[in-house]
């Protein structure tokens, strides 16, 4: 009995994935109802269901879907046009068939409904419009079940004797769809005929050739004859329409043909997996590192390389194009707009975009409520529409695209609007916000009020013409995946939704900090910026408000939380203490910005996150924990638990006015191009590109030592080769002869200071931006100080290339003379 | 009072905690290792003593002794610990000493008397009279997802 569950589960699995494609192409021929190839698609699926569900004894179902092919026969074949009712039956159908087939999965057969009404409809809309062959609607199909058992394997028969030609299949696809004029029982009739001539009926079943011979039927066939026979059409039919699939849209087939099913458990442990030989990499390569042996630095790199490629890949496995959440969208929308007397086109853009698995089921329902909300709150009636002066049918966009190593998700829609009034009004009389506070706050601001909590009760959705119907649980949700949420509202126009999410939520990029003696990560999807104080400045700019720090950044007033007093590590400090270095990472979270102070700043590195376990969900300051490559654990900190424990987001430290953009981030200040190099070990580091000469690539064989130094012959001068060290402080170091015998070229960056000549090697060329505003002091003042910028949603470390290659320089022109 | 829970011959990995000897099922636990340095969880429960990476699984160590409510351990002799499939993946017990794997006969076995102490009852599921002394037996979920902090 196995076996059969197989079987069962496997035409559930395929019957599932077919009606959702089924839901799309009906939609879209209500648009392009003469569209040929979805309607043999829609013809293709109903047969394939209504074929095996006769297999596997299922009659109900068999029965519904053979009425409905027979009502997708001449619809295909162009004698009947896809009208609204025709669609709604046909839609009616797909409903009818999931229900079914969820009767079948949860082990109760077909279950009980009753679907001989719908039956009905479908073989009314399929004689509506032909009136002269109506059929009465208790047509004896009760032979269909067995007729089907039996039909495609006779009508296989001669076919797999027959010697297939390829040529009259173009043929039938160049065939223009006005031509085919036949009826139903004119095809029955055809194909009768090629039958009898016994060659290649498939392809004559189609061909206008025959048309002329064919008898004009007059009146319906008897009913045994005329059953047998369309059944027989079908199923010719739909074999050449697989020939079709076949032949003609080759790239398709080879595209099912290429796709291999596969259990998501299997594919998680996969992840995990790989998760785990990372983490086994990188000590074998810190090992490997600590030797001298050669062969093991070979293994080690290679084993190093074919596993970044693996976690790649397989990372790549979990992403899945973000039209499998928004698939059953178009619907939602069709029949919510037709409950509400709205009119309303869904349009779709960047479908393929792809974003990992858990991601994509995460916002799946957000994305349902909001498009719910559009449709029932956004969009206006059709009369109220043209009052307005817009176009009676509201337009529902879905944009979704990648920026900056994360998925956004626009949704717009031109409907009426968020109207601020009311919503002020409705938050007032909620109790929500004071009307004092209320007459402060922006547009923007109260627009943003729909996201509280409880704003939206039952009451409120019919006096609220904006969104509101649980808008705070679709905030928390996006939130919870580390996404964020934002709203643009104009009165009269529309809205605009913009989600920012995570690409995955399997690795992310971390910055590393330590606090009495522990290393803990950071989410740098929360990270502004890095600020370094030493004491005697710390003395000035940091004040209190009583015993509650702050810091003046660049004139606004940041509060400041100690990471140690909030893991409980170290007693509150208080006004007086002796200042001491300080090391602030600005972070926004929810909706707060303000100052995390840690010991050191350590790294930053790219990480799996791993959850924890029960006895640390009442704790809010932790989202999980990751192994590091020395194989020690480290935490990662829940930002948002944090702002709220530290008491950030209470009331007294809101701040309505975001502080200011860094200078660099001003159109004021000087603005520069900059060189964005990878430096192995995930760590980015842009150099100003006024210093570069240029951009070249040695082989490991140009490399040649001289003393302690490495160098290289380049345009008839030898020069000395650097590289660039992991550490924050950015110092230049010799170039390690690790890098020497890897087959790839060594890409370096050329540079020139007067008529000394310096290379500097790097992993990999990330990129070049341009009329990247820089600021123009490093921060400190000192040549060792490095400056920290987030680009593109990374820490990037800007060094001063001329200061380091100067004291470098020296070195080598010191090491020079003296040899 | 006999208890009818179990109705055939159970095996039991016992070790010591603070002189007492207690079991857990064999098939609930995972392996048995040498304590290893853990990373410590600032604000956790006290009965968490750290995180430890177990071959790439993040494991939280729990002391079995602030759990039971017993006192602190006065020698720095090795302690310990037993990894333990619990409903929510592996959790490891620090523990004195290990024992051996016990058969005993539930015949053997009564529940555990109410004059105990509130603060060890829930953990207990029922003791075995051996012939020198008890064997305790441990509910692996509850110990599993202790928070006693006190």
């Amino acid at each position: 009995m196995d076996g059969f569950e197989d079987i069962i589960k496997e035409f559930l699995v395929e019957s599932y994935e077919n009606l959702d494609k089924l839901d799309d192409d009906l939609l879209a021929l209500e648009d392009a109802p003469d569209d040929q190839q979805r309607l043999a698609s829609v013809f293709r699926t109903v047969h394939t269901i209504k074929g095996t569900c006769g297999f596997l004894a299922l009659p109900k179902l068999e029965r519904v879907t053979h009425v409905g092919e027979n009502l997708l026969v001449p619809l295909r074949d162009g004698e009947l046009t896809l009208t609204r009712p025709i669609a709604d039956t046909l839609l009616e159908m797909v409903d009818a068939i999931r229900a079914m087939l969820r009767q079948v999965e949860s082990g109760q057969g077909e279950g009980d409904d009753d679907y001989e009404p719908l039956v009905a409809r479908l073989e009314a809309a399929r004689t509506q419009p032909t009136a002269t062959t109506v059929d009465p609607p208790t047509a004896p199909l009760e032979g269909g079940p067995t007729a089907t058992g039996a039909g495609p394997t006779a009508a296989y028969a001669p076919q797999s004797a027959a010697p297939i030609v390829s040529e009259p299949i173009v043929s039938i696809a160049d065939q223009p769809p006005s031509e085919n004029s036949a009826t139903t029982s004119q095809a029955s009739d055809t194909v009768a005929a090629d039958a009898a001539s016994g060659t290649d009926c498939d392809n004559a079943a189609e061909s206008p050739l025959h048309h002329p011979a064919a008898p004009e039927p007059a009146t319906p066939k008897p009913a045994a004859p005329r059953d047998a026979a369309p059944e027989q059409a079908n199923s010719e039919r739909a074999r050449s329409d697989w020939k079709d699939a076949s032949g003609v849209t080759k790239t398709e087939a080879s595209l099912v043909d290429a796709s291999v099913r596969l259990d998501v458990e299997l594919l998680d442990k996969l992840v995990n997996l790989v998760g785990e030989l990372v983490l086994a990499r990188n000590q074998i390569v810190q090992f490997s590192r600590s030797t001298d042996d050669a062969p093991m630095h070979a293994a080690a790199q290679r084993l190093n390389q074919i596993t970044s490629e693996l976690q790649e890949g397989v990372m790549k496995t979990r992403m899945q194009p973000i039209r499998n959440a928004w698939g059953k969208l178009p619907r939602l929308v069709r029949d919510l707009a037709a409950s509400h007397g709205k009119q309303i086109d869904i349009r779709m853009e960047g479908e393929e975009t792809e974003v990992d698995k858990t991601v994509l089921e995460a916002i799946k329902d957000p994305l349902t409520h909001i498009v719910r909300n559009v449709v029932d709150h956004g969009i206006e009636l059709p009369e109220r529409r043209i009052a307005c002066g817009k176009p009676p049918r509201g337009v529902l966009h879905l944009n979704a695209f990648h920026e900056g190593g994360q998925m956004i998700i626009e949704i717009s829609d031109d409907g009426g609007g968020i109207d601020t009034n009311i919503v002020r009004a409705k938050a007032i009389e909620r109790g929500m916000i004071s009307s004092r506070r209320a007459s402060t706050l922006s547009e923007s601001d109260i627009t943003h009020l729909i996201f509280l909590p409880g704003f939206s009760t039952a009451a409120s959705v019919t006096n609220v013409s904006g969104r509101g119907v649980g808008m705070d649980v679709v905030k928390t949700n996006i939130e919870c995946i580390g996404g964020s949420l934002e709203i643009q509202s104009t009165l009269g126009l529309g809205t605009t939704l913009r989600i920012k999410i995570p690409l995955t939520l399997a690795i992310i990029p971390v910055l590393l900090v330590t606090t009495e003696g522990d290393r803990y990560a950071i989410p740098q999807a929360s990270l502004l910026e890095l600020v370094h104080i030493d004491s005697l400045r710390a003395h000035q700019e940091i004040e209190f408000i009583h015993d509650t720090p702050l810091f003046r950044l660049r004139e606004q007033l940041l509060p400041l939380i100690y990471l140690d007093e909030q893991l409980g590590l170290h007693p509150p400090r208080r006004r007086g203490d002796p200042p001491s270095d300080l090391n602030i990472v600005v972070l926004y979270a929810d909706g707060h910005q303000f100052g995390l102070v840690v010991d050191e700043i350590t790294d930053t590195q790219e990480i799996v996150i791993k959850p924890l376990g029960s006895h640390f969900k009442e704790i809010p300051v932790y989202a999980g924990a990751t192994i590091m490559g020395d194989g020690k654990i480290c935490l990662i900190l829940d930002l948002i638990g944090l702002a709220q424990n530290g008491g950030i987001t209470g009331g007294q430290a809101e701040r309505n006015t975001p502080i200011a953009q860094p200078p660099w981030h001003s159109n004021e200040s000087s603005s520069e191009s900059l060189l964005i190099v990878d430096l192995g070990d995930e760590s980015r580091v842009a150099i100003p590109l006024s210093s570069v000469a240029r951009l070249e690539k040695f082989v490991s064989s140009d490399i040649e030592r001289l003393g302690d130094f490495h160098v290289v012959q380049y345009r008839g001068q030898t020069i000395p080769l650097f590289s660039i060290d992991g550490s924050l402080e950015c110092q230049l170091v010799d170039f390690s002869s690790q890098h020497l015998g890897l087959e790839a070229p060594l890409h370096t960056v050329v540079f020139r200071d007067g008529d000394r000549v310096a290379g500097i090697v790097v992993k990999k060329i990330l990129d070049i931006l341009h009329d990247q505003p820089v600021h123009a002091e490093p921060e400190g003042g000192q040549a060792g100080a490095a400056r920290h910028l987030v680009i593109q949603q990374r820490v990037t470390r800007i060094i001063d290339l001329e200061t380091f290659l100067r004291s470098s320089l020296r070195r080598w022109a010191d090491a020079w003379s003296a040899a | 009072m006999y208890t009818t829970t179990l109705t055939r011959p159970e095996s039991y990995c016992t070790f010591l905690v603070d002189g007492l000897l207690y079991g857990i099922e064999v098939q609930k636990v995972q392996e048995v290792i040498r304590a290893q340095p853990t990373t410590r969880v600032p604000l956790a429960p006290q009965v968490v003593r750290g995180l430890m990476n177990l071959r790439g699984h993040i494991v939280s160590m729990l002391s079995l002794r602030k759990a039971l409510g017993l006192p602190a351990r006065s020698s720095d002799s090795h302690e310990m610990s037993v990894i333990i499939r619990s409903s929510e993946g592996p959790v490891g017990l620090l523990v004195d000493e290990i024992g051996d794997v016990m058969r005993v006969d539930q015949a053997d076995c009564e529940s555990v008397p109410g004059t105990l102490h509130r603060r060890q009852r829930p953990f207990l599921r029922c003791a075995y009279k051996l012939e020198q002394r008890l064997l305790l037996i441990l509910d692996a979920d509850r110990v599993a997802t202790a928070t006693a902090t006190d």
